[in-house]
């Protein structure tokens, strides 16, 4: 009984190992003795990273010529599975991420066997793993076991976990194979944009500032960037924003954004949807700026306060350059 | 052209209902609604239509017990019909139960273009869309913010974590569609009073040939072993802005030793 192999999804930003998957890895090490990562592009390159943090084999499908990974990354899988050219691992690991979510979905598909998501923790029962989700915005926690008898898919939320290198030795790296895809694989990346603004990376920052729909205003959220820089830290935001066009989606925090766990957290007129506190609560400490001594966000706040984002943060960033 | 949208139906997220620990589903007596995720998909589909200058809009929806208030509110917006798939046995689907009914209903239709939301608000699994595609053998974008149609084939602006991509797919394909695409029309006292008797063709698991074992509790392949409520972080101090609060922050920071 127990857990022998699991498989985990592998993604890039450009030469490093995404921390998505560094964070699946560490997770993976506590349930079971072989970890292999599959992955699109050139395993060889993370090969020394992932065996690190304890990979031992690397699959990897080379270059997709701008094909999306779904369709691509999960028929090779399955493809290998078929032809006996790989044992299949008890469970996948995938990444909430977008590539994560479409190569978990086409997966099921090919499988048969469907996705456990939005975990936040793992843990083994004899051989099946369950997957612990936070529902209605994290006051409940639902665990779920894989029953199909088939290998189960599992959807990890980000920053559930902490990466950490154990000096493992450089990882094998195999071939996958894509097969002729025809229609499925049509889909094809044109052109890449690149939003993030400079400083620090807005899921590694240790101080983030977010700003919110309190803020009235798109002009207004240059008292975000002011602070931000003000403490060395990274601006982020709320959907509401977002959807208004104030800010790009690389900046969106929540359920359907990044998680983001800092030292220092500030919002700033963010009310505090579930939506919203899933992706920061994880936060170690927490300050919240609102008008509205009602909202939901002070019941997450270490300190609250309760005033105007139009006095408190210019005073404030004031304060801090004067320093 | 014709475009499909996938519209699922919920309880009001004002009033979500509570798991009920004892048979594990979610307890929802109140009426479902269109979940606002989908108002985008509809309202991206009714412009597609409109500028390509022929074609219609078509919904599909599951949903328990023949539920239709929340497709009338979308067939209120503009679109043309409805498929509207309940069965007792779907009770428990899992989001690939789900997908396979789905796929079997949007098969029908014959659509060029096949649209659903990143993730609904109270599921928010975001894999129905792919797995129906996948089962679709269709080719498929999600996460776009932005989407056109153009000689044949989609040409969408996909999300990513550091930005966009520009994405070229050739139809027929599934496309997801995040919030903020398009603003959602509210429906007008015509298009409600119309919407009225716009069809929907309600259908059961036998309607679409499919085998009961393979959705719902049965094909789900995973089971809920528990339900417990969470830790909850406690609330801090929380004090009035009487012009000096920026020294609170300050001092907490510093305390930190972050700066
Ligand atoms: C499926 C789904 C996914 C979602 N995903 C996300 C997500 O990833 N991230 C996310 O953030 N949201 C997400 N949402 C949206 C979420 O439900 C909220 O709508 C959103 O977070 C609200 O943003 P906000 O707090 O900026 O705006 P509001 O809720 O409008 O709050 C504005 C706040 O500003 C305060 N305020 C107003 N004026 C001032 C002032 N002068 N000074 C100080 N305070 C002021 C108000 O009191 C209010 O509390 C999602 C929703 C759904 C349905
Ligand atoms: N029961 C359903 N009926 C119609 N569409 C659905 C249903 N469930 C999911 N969808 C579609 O798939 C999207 C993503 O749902 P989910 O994968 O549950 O987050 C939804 O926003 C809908 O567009």
């Amino acid at each position: 009984m127990g857990i022998d192999k699991i498989w985990i999804f592998g993604e890039a930003n450009g030469d490093a190992v995404a921390s998505i998957t560094l964070e699946m890895l560490a997770a993976a090490r506590e349930l079971a003795d072989t970890i292999e990562v599959f992955m699109a592009g050139d395993g060889d390159d993370y090969a020394e990273e992932l065996g690190e943090h304890g990979a031992e084999t690397v699959y990897s499908t080379g270059d997709l010529d701008g094909g999306l990974q779904g369709a691509a990354v999960a028929a090779a899988v399955a493809n290998a599975i078929a032809e006996g050219d790989v044992d299949a691992p008890d469970a996948f690991l995938l990444g909430t991420t977008q590539d994560g979510r479409d190569v978990a979905a086409r997966l099921s598909v090919k499988l048969d066997t469907g996705v456990i998501t939005n975990c936040v923790a793992l843990e083994a029962d004899g051989d099946e793993l369950i997957g612990s989700e936070p529902v209605f915005g994290g006051v409940t926690d639902v665990r779920t076991k894989n029953t199909s008898g088939k290998p189960g898919i599992f959807l990890i939320r980000p920053k559930s976990f902490e990466a950490d290198g154990v000096g493992g030795a450089e990882a094998d790296t195999e071939d996958l194979d894509v097969p002729e895809l025809g229609a499925v694989g049509a889909a094809k990346v044109t052109n890449s944009h690149v939003e993030e603004s400079d400083g620090p990376k807005l899921d590694e920052a240790a101080i983030v500032v977010s700003g919110g729909r309190g803020l009235g205003e798109a002009d207004a959220f240059s008292l975000v960037d002011e602070l931000a820089s003000a403490v060395g830290g990274a601006a982020g935001a709320s959907r509401a924003i977002v959807d208004a066009g104030w800010v790009p989606y690389s900046m969106q925090v929540g359920q359907t954004g990044k998680v983001v766990k800092p030292t220092v957290y500030i919002a700033a007129g963010i009310s505090g949807a579930t939506q919203h506190l899933v992706g920061m609560k994880g936060s170690k400490n927490i300050i919240a700026i609102n008008k509205d001594p009602e909202a939901p966000i002070f019941a997450v706040a270490d300190l609250g306060i309760v005033g105007d984002v139009h006095k408190v943060m210019p005073a404030l960033i004031e304060a801090l350059k004067s320093r | 052209m014709k475009v499909v949208v996938c519209v699922k139906q919920i309880p009001d997220p004002a009033d979500p209902g509570a798991l009920d620990p004892e048979s594990k589903t979610l307890v929802r007596d109140a009426k479902l609604i269109l979940d606002e995720s989908d108002s985008y998909g509809v309202e991206m589909a009714l412009q597609l239509v409109d500028a390509a200058g022929e074609g219609e809009v078509h919904l599909v929806s599951m949903a328990p017990n023949n539920e239709t208030a929340g497709l009338r509110t979308a067939l209120a917006m503009g679109a043309a019909s409805a498929t509207l798939i309940s069965d007792e046995a779907l009770k428990g689907s899992d989001a690939l139960g789900t997908a396979k009914v789905l796929a079997a209903a949007i098969a029908r239709q014959e659509p060029d273009l096949v649209l659903a939301a990143t993730e609904s608000s109270d599921g928010y699994t975001g894999t129905v869309p792919e797995q129906v595609a996948a089962l679709m053998d269709l080719p498929s974008v999600t996460f776009a913010k932005s989407v056109a149609v153009d000689g044949g084939a989609a040409k969408v602006q996909r999300q990513t974590e550091a930005g966009y991509d520009e994405v070229e797919c050739p139809l027929p394909a599934m496309v997801s569609v995040t919030a903020g695409v398009v603003e959602p029309r509210y429906p007008s006292f015509k298009g409600i009073m119309a919407a009225k008797s716009k069809p929907v063709d309600e259908l059961d698991l036998g309607g679409l040939g499919i085998d009961a074992g393979s959705v719902g509790w049965a094909g789900a392949g995973q089971e809920i072993v528990s339900i417990a409520e969470a830790p909850a972080r406690e609330a801090g101090e929380v004090i009035e802005d009487e012009g000096d609060a920026y020294e609170r922050i300050v001092s907490f920071l510093d305390d930190l030793k972050v700066l």
